[in-house]
């Protein structure tokens, strides 16, 4: 049996009256490539930021590497294990500053000294190459953001990795060089992801299983082959998988 | 059909310390009461025609054109006060990047309102009500608590949608909408594309519509340009779409995943020096 990376039980998120999270649980086991889907709204991104410590939870349990942790107090070394990728790269860098100067943060609070070796690395790993090094993050485009954003998450050499929408503001070309990228280091690493995505086809290339939400809640939790078999339940699911082949007039 | 947008070798380009970006290098196309697709490689240039168009673009980059002109109007030689005028009434733009352009210390409903304000005479309670109904018609589930919410309270998608609201309440003429629907989980996506779709139909509005989804673009558009390096390296109704001729387009289409096709790893384009050319 393998070990448990992640595990959330019982997990509740409120904001003021507004119950964000309502008792959620879900585990994700070492090495494990686990997808999220649902609605706009339903919690995706608040049940990833309170893994990561960015939202306070009000009860239920979280365990990450055999640790538990509560409220959003992380120490150091959860940094060094687990990493997050924004649905919002736009937010998330400062526009202010250089590539050079995001991607040292890191690094430099972690006290690493082969710093120039691993940025030039990081940046060839995600396509961009040492061009941009010195480049203002207002000076790419979304999908460039994106990528550095990326690139600042794996330089680090996480266990685990939290991803939100990593694809979403990438173009088809791009999309499959990051999906690439980001299952070849999971390979090589043993890395553990959690990954949301609103798109299906994404899930179902990427994860061994996926997370339904809807409303604060998990809806079912199910292995993604199940999705070609359409071995699912929720009506939910079902009407997600239509909406995946296009728009339809009328 | 008649034209309402005209581009003729629109190029804009930033100086910068280490050189010139030329990030768009010649695009032409014309808009008519339709729905134009743009896709194309991250950098290409999409959201720098689309801002050219609007006026958004940085005071220190370089913009020329042959003609750049909306329903006779001459854009690159109007007035700043013309274009402002224009902005926001007659011809919007949904950012790409939704949270960056909405003000982060004031409520939703507030820059709604004030968005309307700037453009038409309506009191306070009339302009509740009409961007309560516009965030209901963008499928906001609850209008009133949103309203109140500050923009760092919505998720991505429903920032959004917030950010669609505000650019529809004074119903342009021309709405450019950059990735509006990236955020957007299936299911919600359709259900904008929707109401997008009914104003062309029924108000004869112009729709550019910027997206990297190849299978949104081909179900929702009439025509699709394609982009790659600041230029359009392909032009075709979008039924076609499948059948497209250039190399950067096949591969686009071929680099999908999808559910219950296992390639591990994906295709991935092999990017040819002339194709910038
Ligand atoms: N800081 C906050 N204050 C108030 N409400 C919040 C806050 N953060 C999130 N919410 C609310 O919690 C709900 C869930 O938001 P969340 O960002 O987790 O959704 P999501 O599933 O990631 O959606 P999307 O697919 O649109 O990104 C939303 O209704 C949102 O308004
Ligand atoms: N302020 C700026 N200064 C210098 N270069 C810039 C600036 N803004 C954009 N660029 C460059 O212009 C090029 C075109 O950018 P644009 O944002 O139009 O791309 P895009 O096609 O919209 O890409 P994406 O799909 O990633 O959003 C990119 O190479 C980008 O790095
Ligand atoms: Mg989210
Ligand atoms: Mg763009």
């Amino acid at each position: 049996m393998t070990a448990t990376a992640l595990s959330v039980s019982d997990m509740v998120v409120t904001f003021d009256e507004f119950v964000a999270l309502n008792h959620v649980s879900l585990d994700v086991r070492e090495g494990e490539s686990f997808g999220i889907v649902g609605e706009s709204g339903s919690g995706k991104s608040t049940l990833l930021r309170a893994v990561a410590g960015l939202n306070v939870f009000e009860s239920g349990r979280l365990t990450v590497a055999g640790r538990s942790y509560s409220g959003a107090k992380r120490d150091r070394d959860f940094y060094r294990t687990v990493q997050m990728v924004f649905q919002d790269p736009y937010g998330s860098l400062h526009p202010r500053q250089t590539v050079d100067r995001l991607l040292l943060e890191p690094l430099a609070i972690h006290g690493f000294t082969d710093v120039d070796v691993r940025i030039a690395r990081a940046l060839d790993e995600v396509g961009l190459g040492s061009g941009f090094r010195f480049r203002y993050s207002h000076q790419l485009s979304g999908g460039q953001r994106q990528r550095i954003a990326i690139a600042r998450a794996l330089i680090l050499e996480p266990k685990i990795l939290l991803l939100d929408e990593p694809t979403s503001a990438l173009d088809a070309s791009i999309q499959a060089e990051i999906l690439n990228l980001l299952e070849q280091a999971r390979r090589e690493r043993g890395l553990t992801f959690v990954m949301v995505s609103h798109d299906l086809g994404v899930i179902s290339h990427m994860c061994d299983r996926l997370a339904v939400m809807r409303k604060g809640e998990v809806v079912e939790t199910f292995a993604a082959d199940a999705l070609e078999k359409r071995e699912f339940s929720a009506d939910y699911t079902r009407q997600l998988l239509v909406a995946s082949e296009g728009f339809r007039r009328g | 059909m008649s034209t309402l947008l005209t581009v003729d070798d629109l190029k804009v380009s930033f100086p910068t310390r280490t050189g010139e970006i030329n990030a768009v290098r010649g695009v032409s196309f014309t808009l008519g009461r339709e729905r134009l697709g743009i896709v194309g490689e991250s950098g290409s240039g999409k959201s720098q025609t689309g801002r050219a168009i609007m006026g958004l673009t940085p005071g220190h980059a370089k913009i020329t054109a042959k003609t750049l002109n909306f329903d006779g109007i001459d854009l690159l030689h109007a007035s700043p006060r013309q274009r402002r005028d224009l902005r926001g009434k007659r011809i919007a733009m949904i950012l790409q990047d939704p949270k960056y352009s909405l003000n982060p210390v004031m409520t939703i409903g507030r820059q709604i309102i004030e968005t309307l304000q700037t453009h038409e005479k309506v009191s306070w309670k009339q302009g509740r009500q009409r961007a309560l109904d516009m965030l209901e018609a963008v499928q906001i589930r609850d209008p009133e608590r949103v309203f109140d919410l500050y923009p760092h309270e919505v998720s991505g998608g429903m920032g959004q949608r917030v950010m669609i609201a505000m650019m529809l309440v004074c119903g342009p003429e021309l709405l450019i909408a950059d990735e509006p629907t990236s955020a957007l989980d299936v299911t919600v996506q359709l259900d904008v594309l929707g109401i997008l779709d009914k104003l062309v139909a029924e108000r004869g509005m112009g729709l550019i519509f910027v997206s990297h989804d190849l299978r949104l673009v081909s179900s929702f558009c009439d025509r699709v340009i394609v982009m790659y390096a600041g230029r359009i390296v392909e032009e075709l109704p979008s039924a076609d779409l499948a059948s497209a001729k250039h190399p950067y387009t096949q591969g686009l289409l071929n680099c999908l995943p999808r559910i219950g096709s296992d390639r591990h790893p994906l295709p991935v384009l092999e990017r040819k020096a002339e194709w910038a050319q």
